[in-house]
């Protein structure tokens, strides 16, 4: 690939989706976008570049985006994550909410929606005490393909295998030939939407716990600072940030704080290191 | 150590779960069939058994619901491993007394996550 191509598309990328590109991942350039160039009718990369810089067309730039996402997912992802949010969580929130009985999530990159799901079978577990409670759950991915795939709620044989207990399987799922499909009522309680985690987030509102996991990683250091500094506008001074296992705020945001002993769970600054429970 | 009895027809698919699970630390042995399976659940009771459904002799099903019959045999977590992946067997399994179930084809990553789940790892 030419210099001047993978330099266009890496600023390219990086104004559009955040996403850093060194040159030792140029093949990944290769391999993702050459099915995106085929759909457009173009010979190679070189064309695609020059169609880019010439039309500037988005629908192009947005399949070229999207395409280098990685989407990588799995149901109760780490497993911690969600006892965490069964035992600390969630136990602070019923009381602390137990006013106006309304809990708002964020699943802020949700990929093919394995992560709203988990948390929302976890919920279902719990039952009787969320009786009368209205939960919501916003998921949005910057990806049009994740987003749709996240909401039909289709899984293959693999891909439920990968996290999800048997009994959650028979119990929220059913079977459509060779994959399996997670119940009507339980898609039907999440919001699934188009968001670019660059853009203005107010209009999505204020969320009780955002999770955003293994997203920053493909982010630069003033990227991730600027993300999670307006996540934390979004937040009560109760409120909880995931990040994914190989993530951290320590030196990127001063906003947030690590939650005392609770790996991977954040709070803001100011706010008490442990939530009352 | 903790041990898994490897049961299934097939020596090469033996030979591959043995290899994931010895990697994960289990100690294993092997049965072809249900009633080979008995006599060594009879012998020493495992921890673990992994299970294959169809099987000459003695079919998985089988050896579970006598399984859970004999003394000592509520002990072992029995996952079920097998190319039967519709919801009816499941469903089957798991009344009879399975803890967990893997629709073959399986990889590492599936046999460790599903005896975390179990509470094996
Ligand atoms: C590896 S997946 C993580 C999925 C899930 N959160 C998990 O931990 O399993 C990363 C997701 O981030 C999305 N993504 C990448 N850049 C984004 C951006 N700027 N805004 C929103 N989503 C983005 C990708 O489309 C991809 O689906």
């Amino acid at each position: 690939m030419k210099v001047e191509d993978f330099d266009m598309f890496s600023v390219m990328l990086k104004q559009r989706s955040g996403l850093v590109l060194t040159k030792d991942k140029a093949y990944l350039l290769e391999s993702r976008l050459m099915p995106v160039a085929r759909k457009w009718n173009l010979k190679d990369l070189e064309e695609l570049a020059g169609v880019i810089r010439t039309r500037k067309d988005e629908a192009v730039i947005k399949d070229v985006t999207e395409a280098m996402t990685t989407n990588e997912s799995s149901f109760f992802r780490d497993q911690k994550p969600f006892d965490q949010f069964k035992a600390v969580v969630l136990p602070h929130l019923l009381q602390a909410r137990a006013a106006k009985k309304h809990i708002r999530i964020w699943s802020a990159a949700c990929s093919s929606g394995q992560e709203p799901y988990s948390l929302l079978m976890l919920m279902a577990e719990e039952g009787v005490k969320l009786a009368g409670w209205r939960i919501e759950i916003i998921a949005t991915d910057i990806s049009s393909e994740m987003v749709a795939k996240a909401k039909a709620g289709i899984y293959t044989q693999f891909e439920v295998q990968r996290g999800l207990p048997i009994t959650h399987l028979v119990k929220y799922f059913k079977q459509v030939g060779d994959k399996w499909q997670i119940n009507e009522d339980l898609r039907s309680k999440i919001q699934f939407r188009e968001f670019n985690l660059l853009t203005d987030m107010a209009p999505l509102g204020q969320f009780d716990v955002i999770f955003c996991r293994n997203v920053l990683i493909y982010f630069d250091q003033p990227t991730k600072g600027k993300v999670l500094d307006n996540m934390a506008k979004l937040l009560p001074p109760d409120g909880v940030l995931y990040l994914g296992g190989a993530e951290t705020v320590l030196g990127v945001t001063e906003k947030f704080k690590p939650m005392e002993g609770q790996r991977g769970l954040y709070v803001l600054t100011g706010a008490p290191a442990r939530v009352a429970v | 150590m903790k041990s898994c009895l490897v049961v299934d027809d097939s020596r090469v698919v033996r030979k591959v779960a043995r290899k994931i699970l010895e990697e994960l630390g289990f100690a294993c042995t092997e049965a072809e069939d249900g009633r080979q399976a008995m006599d060594a659940c009879a012998a020493h009771m495992p921890d673990a058994v992994l299970l294959d459904w169809n099987m000459p002799v003695m079919t998985g099903i089988e050896f579970l619901r006598r399984l859970r019959k004999m003394t000592g045999g509520q002990g072992p977590k029995v996952i079920f491993c097998t190319t039967e992946n519709d919801l009816a067997h499941i469903q089957e399994a798991l009344s009879a007394g399975a803890n967990e179930y893997i629709m073959k084809p399986f990889d590492s990553e599936i046999i460790q996550t599903k005896f975390q789940q179990v509470g094996l790892l």
